[in-house]
């Protein structure tokens, strides 16, 4: 789908570029977006090593532990894959609520550890498990309660209450992401999207074959 | 009142974080210099391994929208869109968010701006921006970081979110801000 999408942008880009008259500045983009993406990515580098240094301390004194107790029967109940005491759990509690408190910088290095977590989990190595989905589903529906860049924007924009925004927005999150978490749910069990399970419940970790 | 609880929490989230994390390690008696950089280890690789897909993302976003054809599609979408009664000057918005956070931003500020910040519009628009998610450049950024490629019902899922959250976004926004 991504494949399809990713080429459809590409190729439509430079056909409407070429009707338009405007192919020099299409292929500039494209070459100064490759640049910047290398350029963000490397910029990420400090960040990133800052919040996972942050994260391996709350990891390495127990906090993670703490939290991820507290919450273990929501995780449980969202992500029945993945063992309660897998570090996955304590990077994802990590990443979503550095989301919920609006600190994108911060997400993005948890999420990502998630993530490399999670595939060590995963016996087929090129196909995403229902955790991965189910996770990156909720991360997807934004789960922001303090939607801070928004409400600077609009009181940059000379908003006299720009605050007044927050409520209809966790309402209209609280939606997307209980939306997000049925449809991983509902649609990971479709003959389409279904992977095959040992039957087995091996010391707590069900994996996937096939 | 609030702007000013806000502005505080949103200084203050990132050090309370670190502050508390630290104090946690020195109460249990952890070397948490130790631990920071052995973690802090990790960040080379991880954002390096995300440089494939960010190349990848940011290219085709950025022919897409600098050709014209983000406009084009923006314009063939729009009377689709209306039919479920949805104001079109946020109809930019719709599909500009699930593939660019900054594109967002940017047709936010525009709305702002040429509607007003206190406009249904903008006040809309700007309920969307928090209640959805760049979906797919995310999706190819974290699959993309641990080589996934049977992504299955990720984006599928990720698209039935965000659209649940604009249409939430446009009714709450309309019962809240609505005259």
């Amino acid at each position: 789908m991504i494949n399809i999408i990713w080429a459809g942008l590409i190729l439509i880009g430079f056909l409407v570029g070429a009707i338009n008259g405007n192919i020099d500045q299409v292929t500039t983009a494209a070459i100064e977006n490759a640049k910047t993406a290398v350029e963000l990515a490397f910029g990420l580098i400090g960040v990133m090593a800052m919040w996972l240094g942050i994260m391996k301390i709350a990891e390495d004194s127990g906090l993670i532990k703490i939290i991820s107790k507290a919450l273990k029967p929501v995780m449980v109940l969202l992500f029945p894959d993945v063992p309660p005491d897998h570090p996955a759990m304590g990077a994802m509690i990590m990443n979503i609520s550095a989301n919920i408190l609006g600190l994108g910088n911060a997400a993005t290095p948890f999420g990502l550890k998630a993530m490399e977590e999670l595939q060590k989990l995963n016996r087929k190595k090129d196909t995403a498990t229902d955790a991965m989905v189910t996770f990156l589903a909720i991360n997807t529906s934004s789960v922001t309660l303090i939607p801070a860049s928004t409400i600077a924007i609009l009181s940059a924009a000379g908003a006299k209450n720009p605050t007044e925004i927050i409520g209809p927005t966790i309402i209209a999150t609280t939606m997307s992401t209980a939306a997000a978490i049925m449809a991983a749910k509902t649609l990971q069990g479709l003959p389409r999207y279904r992977i095959e399970r040992t039957s087995s419940n091996k010391g707590g970790i069900r994996c996937y074959l096939k | 009142m609030l702007l000013k609880i806000i502005d505080i929490l949103s200084k203050f989230a990132i050090p309370f974080m670190i502050v508390a994390i630290i104090s946690f390690g020195m109460k249990r008696k952890i070397n948490v210099y130790m631990s920071f950089t052995d973690g802090a280890k990790e960040g080379f690789t991880t954002a390096l391994r995300i440089i494939p897909s960010f190349v990848a993302m940011l290219v085709a976003i950025g022919v897409f929208r600098e050709s014209g054809a983000m406009d084009l599609f923006i314009s063939a979408f729009s009377p689709i869109i209306e039919i479920f009664n949805i104001p079109k000057e946020i109809v930019p918005m719709i599909i500009m968010r699930p593939l660019s956070g900054s594109g967002a931003q940017g047709i936010m500020s525009e709305l702002a701006a040429s509607f007003g910040p206190e406009s249904l519009v903008a006040r809309t628009s700007a309920v969307m921006m928090g209640s959805s998610e760049t979906t797919l450049y995310v999706l190819a950024i974290y699959f993309g970081s641990i080589s996934i490629k049977k992504q299955r019902h990720a984006l599928a899922a990720g698209l039935i979110a965000d659209a649940v959250g604009f249409i939430s976004a446009i009714y709450i926004s309309k019962l809240f801000f609505g005259t």
